[in-house]
């Protein structure tokens, strides 16, 4: 339902003004087939676990950490916009943060296994500069986690 | 704009894009677009099949041999099952509290609400094993209490010394919603309702959707910029918000 030509006027408007960074380069890695990825999700939700911080407009505070073994009542939101649906998250954590999916795609073999550490972070509002410095720092603890493959899910 | 980061420092990605136009703008290596609603990158609730519809085409991009690369998800979000249905409280929420002797007749309501919301959602975390309500920490027995201070004339302490109040307010309120959602899909033939279903009962139906109104309307008259700023804009979705003025 995020057809543009569905939304009211207001909301495609203030989507449409949210700051959208351009780049120059166009990086590019290619990887092993998915039977021999080891995946980690960034999801932009603002969730973390439950004795965790909240997310705050904290640009320092940038990520929440989210073990492998999480389970689906270990995680709360602390998103601060009251724009995206909710109510399919409050139902079923998969709709933004898939782990039971991908942890029957890793159980049967179609993709290599998961990573000990997924990552957190709440996209509302920041500038994209705010961005660089700690993504660049996550892909390398990533790395060490032997990640090679990330998949990002917004909300 | 993450995953340029990610890939540029060495680890390929692959993302749902919700906004199109933003992705188209962005360019990041690997995209899926789906037509589905903000909050709902993997489509439907409980539908396991549809997310790993989704989860699979995500997955494929990886395997492309060259980029950027943006794909369109092929299929919308099915219409989900009690779109028709009305939703009904387990009681009446009329806003008569004459029988209570209570002084503030909403304050009493919303107490009500509460309670008899409470055997359902008790049963939704029952059943789903898993609760969302809990961030702001605050328990529910004062979560009414908590929140109601806010549309009288005198804000509550915060109970947290972590946070500001008024973030403290904003976790209670999306407790609160949780609270709600979570219950009233318990109810039988409500685990599918759509999010426009549920919200409109929330918002018009619901004597918490009212108290939330009220305590919006006064945030956004407080002294303190951050209380104004949340009731603003972060404690009620702006449509609405406008729907309720207009």
């Amino acid at each position: 339902m995020v057809r543009l030509e569905n939304m009211n006027e207001a909301e495609r408007e203030m989507l449409m003004r949210l700051p959208c960074p351009t780049f120059e380069t166009r990086p590019w890695v290619s990887g092993p087939p998915l039977s021999q990825r080891r995946i980690a999700i960034i999801t932009t939700a603002g969730l973390h676990l439950r004795n965790d911080r909240p997310f705050q407009l904290d640009p320092s505070d940038f990520y929440r950490v989210i073990p492998g073994d999480v389970q689906a009542n270990d995680l709360v939101m602390s998103h601060i916009s009251a724009g995206f649906d909710r109510t399919g998250y409050q139902r079923d954590w998969n709709v933004v943060f898939p782990l039971d999916r991908l942890r029957e795609l890793a159980a049967e073999g179609t993709i290599g296994s998961l990573a000990d550490f997924h990552y957190s972070i709440s996209s509302a509002p920041r500038q994209p500069a705010e961005f660089e410095t700690p993504v660049r720092e996550v892909t390398r603890l990533l790395m060490k986690d032997n990640v090679n493959a990330v998949l990002l899910f917004p909300v | 704009m993450i995953a340029h980061f990610v890939e540029d420092e060495g680890v390929p990605t692959a993302g749902i894009s919700l906004v199109r136009p933003h992705t188209e703008t962005i360019k990041p290596p690997r995209a899926l677009w789906v037509p589905f609603e903000m909050g709902r990158p993997m489509g439907p609730p409980n539908d396991t099949a549809f997310q790993m519809r989704v989860l699979l085409a995500l997955l494929k991009l990886l395997e492309a041999k060259e980029g950027p690369l943006l794909e369109d998800f092929p299929e919308d979000e099915p219409e989900m099952a009690g779109e028709m249905t009305v939703l009904a409280c387990p009681v009446n929420f009329a806003r008569d509290t004459s029988e209570s002797g209570e002084t503030d007749a909403l304050l009493a309501s919303f107490r009500r609400e509460m309670t008899a919301m409470r055997p359902w959602y008790d049963m939704a975390v029952s059943r789903r094993q898993r609760t969302t309500v809990g961030v702001s920490g605050i328990d529910l027995e004062t979560l009414v209490d908590f929140i109601y201070a806010f549309a009288g004339d005198t804000e509550p302490g915060n109970p947290r010394d972590d946070i500001p109040l008024a973030n403290t307010l904003k976790l209670a309120v999306e407790d609160l919603r949780s609270y709600y959602i979570e219950g009233i899909t318990a109810q039988p033939g409500q685990e599918g309702a759509s999010s426009q279903v549920l919200n409109d009962w929330f918002w018009d139906e619901t004597v918490a959707g009212k108290v939330l109104l009220a305590v919006k309307k006064a945030c956004e008259a407080s002294p303190d910029k951050m209380m104004s700023m949340m009731g603003a804009h972060f404690l009620v979705p702006h449509h609405v918000a406008d729907r309720q003025q207009g």
